[in-house]
C-alpha cells in the first residue's frame, strides 16, 4: 500500500513548482485580473499543465491520461494560489462540445471558453422541472425564413449567468413528441435584448444564481449541438475526466480544520470548547468520517490509476459530504452558541456554513436523487418508476 | 498511489474466504451458537484456518511464522468476522503478535512456533473491569500474579495467556500456571469470554513488553475495526439481497423507497469505513506517527457502525429478523462484542481528541 504518488513523480513536481514560480503571482502583483489570470491560463496549456485532455486543434494541450499527474497539478497550483483554469460552466460546455459539436463550433468556442473569454452558465433547470428536468417547457422555434431559433421561457437556479456572456440551454424543439424526446440543446449568447437576468437571493443573503428569462431571443440556426430532438442524449455526454475527487476534498478538510480552530477559540464554561466532553467527542466522530471520506478516496483514485474494478465509493462521495458537511456546521452551531442568531457578528461565517451545507443537498442532483442513483447502480435494486428519470437527472441543478 | 490490496493479499483473503464458505456458513454458526452449555469455539474450523496459515501471519518467519503485515492480519480479520466465523482468532493474533514484538528471540523461539502452526493456543488479558483496558489502566503486579482480568477471550482453552501489567509491560502465563477461569454467559456465542483470576500465578516477563503493550493494543483496536466492517458490509448485502426477493403488496418490497433509502443510508455508513480501517492498519504497519490515533478512530467508527447497522438490517428484514433463527441477531451479538472489548467508540473517541492534541 502506497498513499503516495511514488518518486517517480518527484520530478514532475518540481518541474510543475518551478513552473507555477515564474509565472505566479503576476509581476504587476495584480492576483485579480483577468489579462493576468488568461496569461497564466495560456501558459500552462502551453506547458501541458492544463486541460490536459482537451486536443491542441481546440487550444487544449492534448496531454495523454494521467491521473496522478493531474492530481500533482491541481495540488501545487492549489499550494501556490495560482488560477486553476476552472472556469465556471466550462467543465460542462466543452466535454459537450467535443463529443457533440460541429467543427465550427469547436473552433469558435472551445478555445476562447478554456481561457476565460467566453464565461458560460448552465440553462437547464426550470420552476417547473427540477429533478424532473425532461418535462422543462422552455421553446425554440425556427423563424420563419429559417435562419435563427426565436427563444421564450424562463431558467433558474443558473449559476453565475450575471457573470457569463454565454447559456447553453435545454429548449424544447418539438412540442408534440414525446417527453425525452421533443429536447435540443442550444447555445446562445446571454448579451442581446431578448433575455432577462435576475439575481435570485439565497437565504445566506448571497447572490449567486440566477432567474433566466428569455423574451424572443435568438441564436443562429447553426447553434444548435447535435441533432434537433436530440438534446437529451447529448446532455449525457461523458469525457474520460482526470478527476479523481482528492482536489473535492479540499474544502472539507478546510472547513474540518476551521472547525478545529473555533472549537479551540470559542469558550465554554470557563474553558476552550473543544475540552468540553460532549464536543470534544462529537468533533473526533467527525474526524472518523473524514477520515473515512479521504481515504476511501485514495482508494477509489488507486483504482482509476490502477484500472481495476469495484469503486462503488465515487457514487457515494457527494451524498456522504453533505452528510458531513452538515454535521461540521452543527458543531459549530453548537460552540457559537448566542452567535448563532447574529449575522452581523464574528461568527457571520459559519452561519452561512450552516446554511450552505443545505446546498449541497440540492445542487448538482439532489440528496434524494443521489439516493436513487445509489439504490440502483451501487446496490443493484431494481429500478423504480420514478426513478428512471430521476437517474437521467444528474447534474440538473446547475 | 496504490492504496489498494496487493495481488497476494487477495489471494490470501479469497482462500480464508472460500474455506468459511465451505465450513463456516450461516447454518454451521447456527449450530455452534446453539450447542448447550458454555459458548465453545470450532475446533476443526481452527484447524483448518491454521493450516493455511491464519494464526503465522504476522509471526516472524524464523519462528515459523509468514511475516506479514497487520494489514494481512486485518483483511483476514474481515473475512472472519463477514462469516461470524466461531474461532479463537482474537486473542490468539494478539497475544502471538505481543510475543513477536515483544519476546526475547529465546522467549519467541520458545512459543512462536507452536502458535504459528495452531498447535497450541494463546489469548491476551487486557480488560480490568468497566472500560478499563489500556495499558496505562492495567494494575495486576508481580512476578507470580494475584488479581483479576476480564472479558479475557477463549482463556478456557488457552495454552498460554500474555497478561497486561500495572507498569505497562506484558507478561506469559501458562496454563497450570495459577489460574481459574470462568466463562461469561456471552452474548457473542461465536467469541466466549472468560473471566480470569490469578492465584499466586508464575508469570514470565516479555523482554520488550513494554514497547510491545501499547502497539498490541492499537493492533487490537485495527482487528476489531476489520470484524466489524466484515459484519457490517455482509448485514448490508444480506438486507439488499432479502428486500429484491420479499414481496408485499404484490412486488418486491426493494420498490418501496422507505426501504431503499435505509438499504442506501446503510451502504453509505458501511462502504466508506473500509478506507478508515485500510489506513489504520497501513499507519500501524507504515506510519508510527499516525497510528495510534488511527487505531483509535477506526475502532470508533467501525464498532459503532456495525452495532447501528445490525439494527437496521433487523429492521430491514421485519419480523423474521427478530427471531433466534435468523443471522441478524448473531451479528448483533458479535457487533456488541466489538463495541465493549477494547473499550466503547466513545473512550476511543476521547483518547483520539487527546492522540490529536486537541
Amino acid at each position: 500500500m502506497d498513499l503516495g504518488f511514488g518518486p517517480e513523480y518527484d520530478a514532475f513536481r518540481a518541474e510543475v513548482r518551478a513552473f507555477i514560480a515564474s509565472h505566479w503571482p503576476p509581476e504587476d502583483g495584480d492576483l485579480k485580473s483577468h489579462a493576468n489570470e488568461r496569461a497564466f491560463i495560456v501558459a500552462a496549456i502551453e506547458q501541458g499543465y492544463m486541460h490536459r485532455s482537451i486536443p491542441r486543434a481546440y487550444g487544449g494541450s492534448e496531454q495523454p491520461y494521467d491521473i496522478a499527474r493531474a492530481e500533482i497539478i491541481r495540488e501545487e497550483l492549489t499550494r501556490a494560489r495560482a488560477p486553476s483554469g476552472r472556469i465556471p460552466g466550462n467543465g460542462l460546455v466543452v466535454p459537450t462540445l467535443l463529443e457533440w459539436g460541429t467543427e465550427e463550433q469547436k473552433q469558435r468556442f472551445i478555445s476562447p471558453t478554456l481561457t476565460g473569454d467566453i464565461v458560460w452558465c448552465q440553462g437547464f433547470s426550470e420552476p417547473g422541472a427540477g429533478s424532473d428536468l425532461a418535462s422543462l417547457r422552455t421553446r425554440a422555434e425556427l423563424s420563419p425564413d429559417g435562419t435563427k431559433w426565436i427563444i421564450n421561457g424562463s431558467k433558474i437556479w443558473t449559476s453565475h449567468a450575471h457573470k457569463s456572456t454565454h447559456i447553453f440551454c435545454l429548449v424544447r424543439t418539438e412540442p408534440g413528441a414525446p417527453k425525452h424526446a421533443g429536447i435540443s440543446y442550444l447555445l446562445i449568447d446571454l448579451r442581446q435584448p431578448g433575455v432577462t437576468i435576475r439575481p435570485l437571493v439565497q437565504m445566506t443573503r448571497q447572490k449567486e444564481f440566477n432567474e433566466v428569462f428569455f423574451d424572443n431571443a435568438e441564436t443562429p440556426v447553426d447553434m444548435l449541438v447535435g441533432e434537433r430532438g436530440k438534446g437529451w442524449n447529448v446532455t449525457r455526454s461523458t469525457l474520460k475526466h482526470e478527476r479523481s475527487g482528492i482536489s473535492a476534498m479540499t474544502w472539507p478538510l478546510s472547513m474540518f480544520r476551521d472547525l478545529v480552530k473555533l472549537l479551540k477559540e470559542v469558550e465554554r464554561d470557563g474553558q476552550p470548547a473543544i475540552k468540553d466532553l460532549r464536543i470534544r467527542e462529537e468533533l473526533a466522530a467527525i474526524e472518523g468520517e473524514l477520515m473515512s471520506l479521504v481515504y476511501s478516496t485514495y482508494r477509489s483514485t488507486s483504482l482509476d490509476i490502477h484500472n481495476q474494478p469495484g469503486d462503488t465509493f465515487s457514487t457515494m462521495r457527494k451524498l456522504y459530504m453533505t452528510d458531513l458537511a452538515g454535521r461540521m456546521a452543527k458543531l459549530a452551531r453548537d460552540a457559537v452558541e448566542d452567535d448563532f442568531a447574529d449575522m452581523g457578528g464574528a461568527r457571520l461565517k459559519w452561519i452561512e456554513r450552516f446554511m450552505i451545507s443545505l446546498s449541497m443537498s440540492i445542487a448538482g442532483g439532489t440528496s434524494n436523487i443521489q439516493r436513487n442513483i445509489i439504490a440502483e447502480r451501487v446496490l443493484g435494486l431494481p429500478r423504480e418508476r420514478t426513478s428512471e428519470r430521476a437517474a437521467n437527472s444528474q447534474g440538473a441543478a446547475a | 498511489m496504490n492504496f489498494l490490496l496487493s495481488p497476494e493479499q487477495h489471494a490470501l483473503v479469497d482462500s480464508v474466504s472460500g474455506l468459511l464458505r465451505d465450513r463456516c456458513d450461516a447454518l454451521h454458526v447456527h449450530q455452534v451458537f446453539d450447542t448447550p452449555g458454555e459458548a465453545a469455539f470450532d475446533a476443526a474450523l481452527w484447524s483448518a484456518l491454521s493450516e493455511l496459515g491464519v494464526p503465522a501471519i504476522m509471526v516472524p518467519e524464523a519462528h515459523g511464522g509468514l511475516g506479514l503485515e497487520l494489514i494481512d492480519l486485518a483483511i483476514v480479520s474481515e473475512a472472519l468476522g463477514r462469516a461470524a466465523a466461531p474461532v479463537p482468532f482474537l486473542g490468539h493474533a494478539l497475544a502471538a503478535l505481543a510475543i513477536s514484538l515483544g519476546g526475547s528471540e529465546e522467549q519467541q523461539e520458545r512459543w512462536l512456533p507452536a502458535l504459528a502452526s495452531g498447535e497450541k493456543i494463546a489469548t491476551v488479558a487486557f480488560g480490568e473491569g468497566p472500560g478499563r483496558w489500556a495499558p496505562d489502566e492495567w494494575t495486576l503486579l508481580g512476578e507470580t500474579l494475584t488479581g483479576t482480568k476480564t472479558m479475557v477471550p477463549n482463556a478456557k482453552e488457552a495454552d498460554l495467556i500474555v497478561v497486561g501489567l500495572g507498569t505497562g509491560a506484558l507478561a506469559v502465563v501458562e496454563k497450570g500456571a495459577g489460574f481459574t477461569v470462568a466463562r461469561l454467559d456471552v452474548a457473542d456465542r461465536t467469541r466466549p469470554l472468560d473471566t480470569v483470576t490469578f492465584t499466586d500465578a508464575s508469570a514470565e516477563l516479555l523482554a520488550n513488553g513494554t514497547v510491545a503493550a501499547p502497539r498490541v493494543f492499537d493492533a487490537a483496536a485495527v482487528l476489531l475495526a476489520a470484524d466489524a466492517f466484515g459484519g457490517a458490509d455482509h448485514c448490508v448485502n444480506m438486507s439488499v439481497e432479502y428486500a429484491k426477493i420479499r414481496e408485499q403488496y404484490g412486488q418486491p418490497i426493494a420498490a418501496f423507497q422507505g426501504l431503499r433509502y435505509q438499504l442506501v443510508a446503510m451502504a453509505l455508513a458501511t462502504e466508506p469505513a473500509r478506507g478508515l480501517y485500510w489506513f489504520a492498519a497501513h499507519a500501524w504497519d507504515a506510519l508510527p506517527d499516525k497510528a495510534r490515533h488511527a487505531a483509535a478512530q477506526a475502532k470508533a467508527h467501525l464498532a459503532e457502525t456495525y452495532l447501528q447497522i445490525t439494527r437496521d438490517t433487523v429492521e430491514a428484514h421485519g419480523g423474521i429478523g427478530f427471531t433466534w433463527e435468523h443471522d441478524t441477531h448473531i451479528y448483533m451479538k458479535r457487533a456488541m462484542l466489538d463495541w465493549a472489548w477494547l473499550g466503547t467508540p466513545s473512550r476511543h473517541r476521547q483518547r483520539a481528541a487527546d492522540l490529536a492534541g486537541w
